[in-house]
This record gives structure tokens, C-alpha cells and sequence, in this order.
């Protein structure tokens, strides 16, 4: 059994009934409350300390197949009356749409086993200074290093807790502590930043201080004095904060929504070959500690572990109940999204896709957002390093990279270097043959 | 009189003691109230797929000494919360000895209505437009596949109490409608956006030939996109043209000049004051007072009343964008694009209106100059990284240009460019300004805040343009 917060539980029954009183057919309430404390530190001191304290509550009120949905952080008894009011008036006015639901009773989440998404640990102020501190004086005893956009230290606890009138309630608590270091390099005119960042459940997790400032310390130096290449076709390596990118927009043409609506390069791709035999792609919501770990989905579904591609097929959709309808396929408990999505590891150690031609252009950042996910164009701005016979031999900036993501997915090679740091993750990724736009 | 705190358990009185006592040796700092009702009506694939109303309320309680920051804020608008966010920002400024900044401008000036335009139109007419729209777009042409249409009304009340009791304030209507369609046409699928907004009341935007020409535009652009051809590769000329294109202003140069980074030295810009970071002819602006604009403010977030702020005169570097903070660390006054999402959020120099004024060429004449090269017409989003000044923007609407002609129509690309050198490659600045149609949202630091670009066609001499073909 998952315990929740009593008080936020009555506030869901309270505002079920007094909806059902006005009118409502069926109604879905949710509230979410979190606090969180954030200090930043620059420059060998306290810049900012942030302290919040936020709750929302909203409510989805069907009248039959109409709906309509209000939000607010006014959970005063006169406000959330008025609000239901509204809502339930809105709703009886608003267009019938024959797939509008709430979930299907048997696709609940009844009980799972303990995730461990919580850890009650508090640091003071003090204590997220001297973590900073501890990451900046890594950081500045690299000569290179000459300035600092600021380190911050964040800490939030969040307490969820969502209620149908089919009977569904229940609730969880999380936290989430983030650490994160931006320096800047300097050396002969040259100036560059970079940062490391490290997100955990738990405290004890966090990459440790002296690691995030010595990372981000030698990210930033390694990009100093950069190179506009000539424009030509190159293979790529994505380092592993790139590649997990791949994994994202493959996320989003998978949704339900946008498979239905036809808006999607993957549309009509399930059961069909997307990328090479030997990739495979899970989302698993239930891993220990995950970052993307969660109890159920925005409607109280309980979420199905997927192999989304196995020997790079495309097995499944992310699916919520709405599009599930449209779709005639049940839920599988995706309304909120992917949960822990990741590559498997691929076979080949990332020294060997750096030896795998003569020349490689290694990609640690991209910028833009030029991804059409209609029709996988892709086309971004990327910086990083040549490598030239397996060494990294000088940095890159000011170019770009283009292709399209279904060319990129099905020329996709793995590395075998996965590591678990965020609630999207992958190893590092070679696509060979890449149009790069330099000089 | 505090309209905010009216309703609210918490009265002004007490309030305004506790935030003198929290601000008492500080060298800045205030109490930020808000009350915002915002609503979203979204009709997708034939049906209306969402429709909401938030209202949200709450406080941010702020206290600064030297240049260190302690934020506090909550949804709770009462006295035991607003006791316990002084009692937090007083722990850690507790070795505190600032002498408070009374001094804040005042204006009499109001740049758009107080009206709540979520009221002001009745719902049920709201959804009539959005299904009047679909069936005006499907209508229109039959190679249509999706449609989606967005309303978004907002109205923000906000209040600044300062340490001396002092209240200011100010109300926000804010609205916005966006078309997306998406295409299909010998089994190519193409899509496109266009939208138009600002802070004037619904029907301002909504009459039949407003929304008819939303609809059109976006038609217009999915339709070209259609025929597009593979970008190329390479360094070339990039005319762009008037309006949302400035876009590359607001990225190349625009976060460049926000005080917070040059405070800190961390901008490309920092010690370039004075100095020449454009060609002759270029000026550009950061305006605040543009009446009923999506950018516009009469007061900023910290109560400072907005202005016309001139970043670079004829090619040479004037001012940055300042918050209170930032100008006093830097001796200098604040310009009033001191700015913040919402009480969730802390104070920070943003954009308002930035714009690049009038030249004296046609943008006919720019391209007939261009041997090689593109013709952007509308854009994406864009991003910079402050520090090494590089900065993209990925085009929605471009062509080729060959031999002074433009030629057909290319996929979208990003473009690559450095903002310290970019503007010294403006080598045409065109006598054709036009404002964007209301629908920018600029993010820094997590913080999303509704901002307007503006600018002549230009004609710069060397830009990466990210496409495939070499």
C-alpha cells in the first residue's frame, strides 16, 4: 500500500461530490504539492536561495461525453466552489466528443511494490553552499577556468494525490535533489562555457561535488580555441547528453497522439523495421530509485513495462486513454508520457566507433530546435570535437549537422556505455555519413 | 488599496509591517502579489479536444543585499506563510547591513486596458470561431489532414509593496490565437503555424478577416513546404525578411545585452560598450511602451515603469537591459525589463520589444544583390549560448536565391551564425520594419515570459545554413 497525505485526500473526495452535486457525470481530480529549495552560489558565495512552496489542484469535470477542465492554487473551500461551478457550466456548453472518458476500471493501478522514490533526507542551506563550494574550487583550480555562471543546488519533496468518481484514489510522495555547475574557460580570446549537472530520488546518489566541478571544468576547457570546419559529409559520434535526444523524439512520434493524427515520421511504422537488428528500446516504470520511475499514470493507469523495439522493430505506442479510444488499443498507462526509456546497450566499446574511420566528428552539444517530427528533417547547430585515427585532436564550433531521423535511426550504431543518470538515457551513438555545414 | 489582498485573510497592513521588518537592512527587495486567471480552448482533429480554465494566486517575497538574492514564495496568501518566507530570507541574510533603495520611478502611463479578456467574450461563442476556423481551413483546400486551433486568454493583476509601504501595480490582459495545419499531398506531409496576438480583448483579433488571414498564412506556408527541396550546405548571403525574423535580433545580440550576464562577465558584449558590434545603419531598440503589444508593460516586474530603451546607435553599443539589481551592482538605472514568469519566479533583466529600426533599401534590391544564397521569410524558434555569442534559428519558409532570383522553396534549416560578428555582416538594412504578429515567448533560466521582435528586411553577407546538400 502507498501511503498519502489524508488532508489532500479529502480535498479530492470533497471536490468529487460537490461536482457530481452540480451536474458532473464523472469527475478526475488531482492535486500536486511541492516545496523546494534551491541555493545558487557563484564566485565563492551565496548568489540566490530560492524557497517555494506550490500546490495545484485540477479538476476534470464530464457531463456524458462533454468536458472541461479548471486549475488553480486556491484551494480555499469558496474558490473550489466557484470553480466547480464554472467548470460544470462550461462543460454543459462544450461540443461532445464520443472518445472523452475516464479510463476503464480494470486498467487501474491497484498496488505495486515499493519504488523507494522518496528519501526524506533535509540539508540546510549551509550544507547545499558547501556542496557548491566543494564543486567551484574543483572547478577553479584548473588555470583555464576564469569565471563561473553559477552552481545551484536544488531540493524538492512532491507529494501527489489523484481521485475518480469510479472509485480510484490514490497517491505517492517523490523527491528529487539536483545539483548542477556552469564555469567558464578563457584562454587567448577565447571563451567558452560548459556544465555538468547530476538529478537523483536520493541524496546519497548525487555524483559527488569534486566530480560535477571537475567535469564541468573540463568540459568547458576542452571546447577552448574551437574550429569552424569546411563544410562535407562526416560520421558522427553523439556523445551520451546528445544521444539520449534520439530517444526523445522517437518518444514523441510514438505518442499516441501524434500516431493518430497522422503528425508523426513514425505513422504507420508498428511492426516494421525503424532501426538496425541489434537495437532495442525499453520504458520501464518501474525501476528502483528511477528518475522517470512513477506509481501510475496522470489517470490513475497502472503503466506496462514495454520493449517499445526489440531487433529494431517498433513494437508499441505510448498510449492514454483518449487516443487508446480513437486508436482501439487500451492504455498502457503513457498519459504523462514515457517513463524510464532507454537504449540497451549496443556490442562495441566507444574506442572502437572512434577508431571505426579516419575521421569522426564527436558531438557534445547541439543547439536549435530544428526537428520536424512530421517529417524526421532534422537539422541542428553542433559543436564538439575532431577525432582524427581514434584521438580527439581539436575542438568544433559554429556548425551544423542535418539529415533525417529515418535514415539516422536505421544507420545507428551503439556503443556499449549506458549508464542510468536521468529518466532518459542512452550509450553513445554513431551515425556514419552526416551532412556537416561549417565554412 | 490592495485589490489582490481584498478577498484574502491577510490585510495590507500587516503585510506591509512584515516585509519592512524582512527588508529593514537590506539594500533592495519587495513583496510581489498576483492574481492571474488565465484559459485555454484547443480544437484538434475536428473535435474541441481541451478546454480549461486556471486560476492561480499567490506572493513572492524578495530581499536583496550586495548581490546576493533570497527569494520566497507560495500559493498560501496568508500571515503565517508570508512570516515563515521573512523568517526564511532573514536566516539567510543574516549578516546583513544594506541601507534600502527607496527611490522608484512613477508613471501615469498605461499601454493597454485593464480588461479581462477571458470575460469578455462568452465561451460558447469562443468555441464557435475555433469550429468556424476548421471548417474555413478544410474547406479551403483539400489536401488538408489536420487542423489544430488555439485560443489563450490571460489577465494578470499584479502588485509590487515595497519596504516603505509603497503599492504599485498593474493589470495584464494578454491573448493569443495559433493555427496549425498540416498537409498531405503525393503521400509528402508538410506542416505550418502562424498565430497573432497581443493585450487587447478577444474580438480585437477575432473579427472574420483576422482570423481568415491567420488561417490563410498558415495555409500558405504548409503549402509552399510541400514543393520545398532539400536545403543546402554550407556558408552563402541570407536575406531575411521583415517582421518575426527578427527573431535573429532577439538571439544574436538581444540575451547578449541582458545586465545580468555582463554583470557578471559572462556575455560575449561585457566590455563592448561604446564600441562598434555593428555595420553603420543598424540601431536597434528595446521598447516597452508599444500600446496593446505582446512585449508591452507600463510597469516592469519590479514596478519600474518601461521605456524605449536604445541598445546600439548606428552600429555602435549604448546600453544593456537592467533590472534594479543589475543597475546598481553596475551603477548605472534600471530600464525597466526587470521581468518574471510569475510569483513562482525570480526577478530578472529580460526583453520587452526589441526591434531594429528602418534603413534606406528595398529588400528587392538586396536580393538582386545575391549571386548565391537563401531567402528567409519565417522562422522557428531560435536559441544563443550567451558566452561564445553562437546562436541558430531554424527557418519555417525559405528559398533558394540564384543569380539575384528567388528561386523554389527549400526545407527547413537551421542557421548557424556568431552574434558579435553576425551584425557586422548586415551589409543592407531594408526601409520595410514590420512588427511580428504577437506571438513570441522568450526562455531563459526555466522562465517563460511573452516578449515582441521587430525589424526591416536584411541582407547579411555570410551565415551557415545547416541543410543536406553540399
Amino acid at each position: 500500500m502507498l501511503e498519502y497525505n489524508n488532508k489532500l485526500s479529502e480535498i479530492v473526495d470533497h471536490c468529487i461530490s460537490n461536482a457530481k452535486k452540480k451536474g458532473a457525470t464523472e469527475v478526475e481530480v488531482g492535486i500536486v504539492r511541492s516545496t523546494a529549495e534551491t541555493v545558487s552560489y557563484r564566485n565563492k558565495k551565496l548568489d540566490e536561495s530560492d524557497r517555494s512552496e506550490n500546490i495545484g489542484l485540477s479538476l476534470t469535470a464530464y457531463i456524458n461525453k462533454k468536458k472541461n477542465s479548471v486549475l488553480s492554487s486556491n484551494l480555499k473551500t469558496d474558490n473550489l466552489e466557484k470553480l466547480i461551478e464554472r467548470c460544470v457550466e462550461a462543460a454543459k456548453i462544450t461540443p461532445e466528443d464520443e472518445f472523452n472518458s475516464l479510463p476503464d476500471e480494470e486498467l487501474f493501478f491497484k498496488n505495486s511494490d515499493e519504488l523507494d522514490l522518496f528519501d526524506e533526507t533535509h540539508l540546510e542551506n549551509n550544507q547545499k553552499i558547501d556542496y557548491l563550494k566543494e564543486a567551484e574550487e574543483v572547478a577553479f583550480k584548473n588555470k583555464e577556468i576564469v569565471n563561473t555562471n553559477g552552481s545551484s543546488f536544488s531540493e524538492s519533496k512532491t507529494e501527489v494525490v489523484l481521485g475518480n468518481s469510479k472509485g480510484f484514489k490514490n497517491g505517492y510522495k517523490t523527491s528529487n535533489f539536483t545539483a548542477y555547475c556552469e564555469v567558464v574557460s578563457k584562454n587567448n580570446g577565447s571563451m567558452e562555457r560548459d556544465y555538468e549537472y547530476t538529478s537523483k530520488r536520493h541524496f546519497e546518489d548525487l555524483l559527488k561535488p569534486s566530480e560535477l566541478g571537475s567535469n564541468a571544468a573540463k568540459f568547458a576547457i576542452r571546447k577552448l580555441k574551437p574550429q569552424k570546419i569546411n563544410s562535407g559529409k562526416f560520421d558522427i559520434i553523439f556523445d551520451k547528453r546528445i544521444s539520449k535526444s534520439f530517444l526523445n523524439y522517437f518518444s514523441s512520434a510514438i505518442t499516441g497522439s501524434s500516431v493518430y493524427r497522422g503528425t508523426s515520421f513514425l505513422k504507420e511504422k508498428l511492426n516494421k523495421k525503424i532501426f538496425s537488428d541489434n537495437i532495442n528500446i525499453v520504458d520501464r516504470a518501474d525501476i528502483k530509485r528511477g528518475n522517470g520511475s512513477r506509481y501510475f499514470d496522470n489517470e490513475g493507469v497502472k503503466i506496462q513495462n514495454l520493449s517499445l523495439v526489440n531487433k529494431g522493430v517498433l513494437n508499441e505506442y505510448l498510449i492514454d486513454t483518449y487516443y487508446g479510444k480513437k486508436l482501439n488499443i487500451p492504455s498502457n498507462g503513457r498519459s504523462g508520457g514515457a517513463t524510464n526509456l532507454y537504449f540497451e546497450n549496443g556490442k562495441k566499446d566507444l574506442k572502437d566507433l572512434m577508431n571505426s574511420s579516419k575521421k569522426i566528428f564527436y558531438v557534445t552539444e547541439t543547439i536549435g530546435h530544428g526537428t520536424n517530427i512530421v517529417t524526421g528533417d532534422y537539422s541542428l547547430g553542433a559543436g564538439g570535437m575532431m577525432i582524427e585515427n581514434g584521438e580527439f585532436v581539436y575542438p568544433i564550433s559554429e556548425v551544423t549537422i542535418a539529415g533525417n531521423l529515418n535514415e539516422m535511426f536505421i544507420k545507428m550504431v551503439l556503443a556499449n556505455d549506458l549508464q542510468f543518470n536521468y529518466s532518459t538515457n542512452a550509450p553513445s551513438v554513431l551515425i556514419e555519413n552526416m551532412t556537416v555545414a561549417g565554412k | 488599496m490592495s485589490k489582490i489582498l481584498k478577498n484574502s485573510e491577510l490585510n495590507i497592513s500587516t503585510a506591509s509591517s512584515i516585509v519592512s521588518n524582512t527588508l529593514n537592512k537590506c539594500d533592495d527587495g519587495e513583496l510581489y502579489l498576483e492574481d492571474s486567471k488565465s484559459e485555454s480552448i484547443i480544437l484538434d482533429d475536428n473535435k474541441i479536444k481541451s478546454s480549461s480554465y486556471k486560476s492561480d494566486l499567490g506572493y513572492g517575497l524578495r530581499a536583496i543585499t550586495g548581490d546576493v538574492v533570497a527569494y520566497s514564495h507560495s500559493s498560501d496568501l496568508s500571515k503565517k506563510s508570508l512570516n515563515e518566507s521573512s523568517k526564511n530570507l532573514k536566516s539567510t541574510l543574516s549578516s546583513s547591513n544594506g541601507t534600502y533603495n527607496f527611490e522608484i520611478k512613477k508613471t501615469n502611463k498605461k499601454y493597454y486596458s485593464e480588461q479581462d479578456p477571458i470575460e469578455s467574450k462568452n465561451f460558447k461563442s469562443k468555441i464557435e470561431i475555433l469550429n468556424q476556423v476548421n471548417d474555413y481551413v478544410r474547406n479551403k483546400n483539400n489536401s488538408v489532414r489536420q487542423v489544430t486551433a488555439t485560443l489563450l486568454g490571460e489577465h494578470r493583476s499584479i502588485e509590487i509593496l515595497r519596504g516603505d509601504g509603497e503599492l504599485l501595480s498593474d493589470d495584464r490582459p494578454l491573448v493569443r490565437f495559433n493555427v496549425s495545419v498540416m498537409l498531405e499531398k503525393n503521400g509528402r506531409k508538410e506542416s505550418a503555424v502562424y498565430g497573432i496576438g497581443g493585450r487587447q480583448n478577444y474580438d480585437a483579433y477575432l473579427d472574420e478577416k483576422n482570423w481568415k488571414s491567420v488561417c490563410d498564412e498558415a495555409l500558405r506556408i504548409a503549402n509552399v513546404n510541400l514543393n520545398s527541396k532539400p536545403a543546402p550546405a554550407g556558408e552563402m548571403q541570407v536575406v531575411l525578411g521583415p517582421g518575426w525574423p527578427a527573431i535573429l535580433i532577439h538571439e544574436a545580440i538581444g540575451h547578449g545585452l541582458e545586465g545580468d550576464f555582463n554583470r557578471k562577465k559572462t556575455s560575449a558584449f561585457h566590455d563592448l560598450v561604446g564600441r562598434k558590434v555593428a555595420s553603420e545603419g543598424v540601431t536597434i531598440i528595446d521598447d516597452g511602451t508599444l500600446e496593446n503589444k505582446r512585449g508591452s508593460l507600463t510597469i516592469d516586474d519590479e514596478g519600474t515603469p518601461t521605456e524605449k530603451t536604445v541598445l546600439i546607435e548606428n552600429g555602435i553599443l549604448k546600453n544593456f537591459m537592467q533590472d534594479r539589481l543589475n543597475a546598481r551592482l553596475m551603477n548605472t538605472r534600471s530600464t525597466g525589463n526587470g521581468r518574471r514568469e510569475s510569483y513562482k519566479h525570480v526577478v530578472m533583466p529580460r526583453m520587452r520589444n526589441t526591434i531594429m529600426l528602418n534603413g534606406n533599401h528595398s529588400q528587392e534590391e538586396m536580393i538582386k544583390s545575391v549571386k548565391k544564397g537563401i531567402f528567409a521569410v519565417s522562422f522557428g524558434g531560435g536559441q544563443v549560448d550567451i558566452t561564445s555569442g553562437k546562436f541558430v534559428f531554424n527557418c519555417t519558409e525559405a528559398y533558394e536565391i540564384i543569380n539575384g532570383k528567388v528561386c523554389s522553396p527549400i526545407k527547413g534549416a537551421t542557421l548557424i551564425g556568431d552574434g558579435p560578428s553576425a551584425l557586422k555582416e548586415v551589409s543592407m538594412v531594408g526601409n520595410d520594419m514590420m512588427l511580428d504578429p504577437g506571438i513570441g515567448t522568450c526562455g531563459k533560466a526555466g522562465q517563460g515570459v511573452p516578449v515582441g521582435v521587430g525589424q526591416p528586411s536584411l541582407l547579411i553577407n555570410k551565415m551557415t545554413v545547416g541543410g543536406t546538400q553540399l
